[in-house]
């Protein structure tokens, strides 16, 4: 473990606790256990990946967190008091963009701000303004959604996400539609942006390497019902390369224990 | 653009040219049809005098009227059905067999109950408003994707902000097109209603038509029918299209 882990871990409260979450669905077939028996705890400024097969639960627990959905069993304390449904300090990021048609980029950066208290009009657009800069969208500020890349609406839902200040972003596969070259490049804006603004991060994703080069720590999930089966911590200096040495090593040992986890599942 | 005005506009010149020179050389009886030449004669008469615009104004505060108590009840009772069953399960499925209904059919009851009065023409034009502009918000608000919703209770959105900074805005399109086709159906209904019942307070130009023919005055006929064509015209160019306009801009839509 390395200086800051341990640091991280003994000196901060942790900023997201999960005990005992589970979460069932009452489906057309039946009940579904999306999610059963998660014990999480993630320390304040850590960036967690959650890892796992489609349909294991990675959206359901995102949801949870975000207070957008209750848990079946279970509590889950954000900051130390329990979630009881959304709020400001924890904004996500969705599977898809889910921007607001009929606002212009600014419009939609502007509307968690909109919402807050005690913010004048002005500053509310000095601030979107800087986030849309964080992004490297300023030039887009008046362009209706309709009219960006799917890269650029990523990048909108990620300024929209960083404007109300949250200390906790949940992310649920947000670049999964994105080319190879377009995501390389906003996994380096995104590691810039953590570094800089110091946010708790769960992010959610399929792809192991892209787990490996943003997390502190990688999470694995198995389905059926949905449980977190392992725990891996990245200590390689920042910023990473996904095409480097390291992550390849990384990711093809994570592979290997999904793969293990995924037959004695499938043996069931 | 004016490309294409143009073209229309030369189509129409040519129209009307061989519609005179036919009447001229006698095709059939003036009285029946007269030339655009009489027609026009009568329409700058009657802008003259006044009658024409007396007209434009009953009918169009009228409509007026009659189409904003529409509006008024048809957009929070749409809401109303597109959030709740029950809603839909009652008022929604009356919107649903009244739209069916022309509302000039309504003419009848409106004047047993409000006599020949304003309220009479009112009633006939919400009546022809109010449920298309139920309906199509109903389902523009339910067709809105839940991730909407959802992303703006992560941001603080809440019951009433919703409604307004989410459902509202997002069901936009739908109710764009709701409140045409409501207008279509209030100014059709209008002008039947107005043909059929006399009313006291007021001569409207669907009167007018009516006069027209018990005074064999077939320029006055065909003046009018003109005026209402150009009202709808304009009403489109005035209400629709910005409207229209915007919401391709913006949403990107070919609508
Ligand atoms: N609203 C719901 N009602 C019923 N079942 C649901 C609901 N939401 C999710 N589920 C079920 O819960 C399980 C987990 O779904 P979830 O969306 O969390 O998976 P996921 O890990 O995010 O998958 P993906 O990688 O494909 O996004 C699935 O079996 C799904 O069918
Ligand atoms: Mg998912």
């Amino acid at each position: 473990m390395t200086n800051t882990a341990q640091l991280l871990d003994a000196d901060l409260p942790a900023k997201l606790v999960l005990r005992g979450v589970g979460k069932t669905f009452r489906g057309n077939q039946g009940d579904v256990a999306a999610v059963e028996h998660v014990d999480l705890e993630v320390a304040e400024g850590e960036f967690v990946c959650l890892l796992g097969a489609s349909g294991c639960g990675k959206s359901t627990l995102l949801a949870l967190v975000a207070g957008l959905e209750r848990p079946t069993s279970g509590e889950i304390l954000a900051h130390g008091t329990p979630v009881v449904g959304p709020g400001r300090d924890r904004m996500v990021m969705f599977q898809e963009h889910a921007l607001f048609p009929w606002r212009t980029v600014l419009g939609n950066v502007l509307f968690g701000l909109e919402l807050k208290p005690g913010l004048p009009r002005r500053a509310r657009t000095e601030v979107a303004m800087y986030y849309l800069e964080l992004v490297g969208l300023t030039k887009f500020a008046h362009a209706s959604i309709h009219e960006l890349s799917g890269g650029m609406r990523q990048r909108v839902a990620l300024a929209r996400a960083l404007a109300p200040n949250p200390q906790v972003l949940l992310m649920d596969e947000p670049f999964a539609a994105l080319d190879a070259m377009t995501r390389e490049r906003l996994y380096g804006d995104l590691q810039e942006i953590c570094r800089k603004r110091r946010k708790t991060v769960l992010f959610v994703t399929h792809n192991v390497r892209e787990a490996c080069v943003l997390g502190d720590r990688v999470l694995l999930m198995t389905p059926h019902p949905g449980r977190i089966c392992g725990d891996f911590r990245v200590e390689l200096p920042r910023p990473r390369d996904i095409n480097g040495v390291d992550i390849a090593t990384l990711a093809s040992r994570i592979t290997t224990t999904l793969r293990a986890e995924e037959t004695k599942d499938g043996g069931r | 653009m004016t490309r294409r005005v143009l073209n229309f506009v030369a189509f129409l010149l040519l129209l009307l040219a061989a519609w005179e020179l036919l009447v001229r050389a006698g095709a059939w009886n003036a009285v029946l049809l007269p030339a655009p030449s009489t027609v026009f004669v009568y329409l700058v008469g009657a802008a003259r005098d006044g009658t024409l615009l007396e007209a434009a104004l009953v009918t169009g505060r009228r409509l007026g009227v009659g189409y904003a108590l529409g509006l008024v009840g048809g957009l929070p009772l749409g809401f109303l059905c597109a959030r709740f069953q029950f809603a839909r399960d009652t008022i929604g499925v009356l919107a649903l067999g009244l739209q069916t209904l022309p509302s000039v059919c309504w003419a009848p009851l409106a004047l047993l109950w409000f006599g020949q009065t304003e309220a009479a023409m009112t009633f006939v034009v919400v009546m022809g408003t109010t449920w298309s502009i139920l309906l199509a918000t109903a389902d523009g608000v339910r067709a809105i994707p839940p991730i909407w919703v959802r992303a703006a209770r992560t941001m603080g959105s809440r019951r009433l902000h919703t409604v307004f900074n989410v459902l509202l805005p997002g069901a936009l399109p739908a109710i764009v097109s709701g409140f045409k086709q409501g207008w279509a159906f209030a100014w059709r209904s209008l002008m039947a209603a107005e043909i059929f019942i006399t009313i006291l307070t007021g001569f409207g130009l669907g009167q007018m038509l009516h006069y027209g023919r018990e005074l064999h005055a077939m320029d006055q006929v065909l003046g009018v029918m003109a005026v209402i064509v150009g009202i709808g015209l304009l009403a489109e160019q005035i209400l629709f299209a910005p409207a229209e306009r915007w919401l391709r801009r913006r949403f990107g839509l070919s609508l």
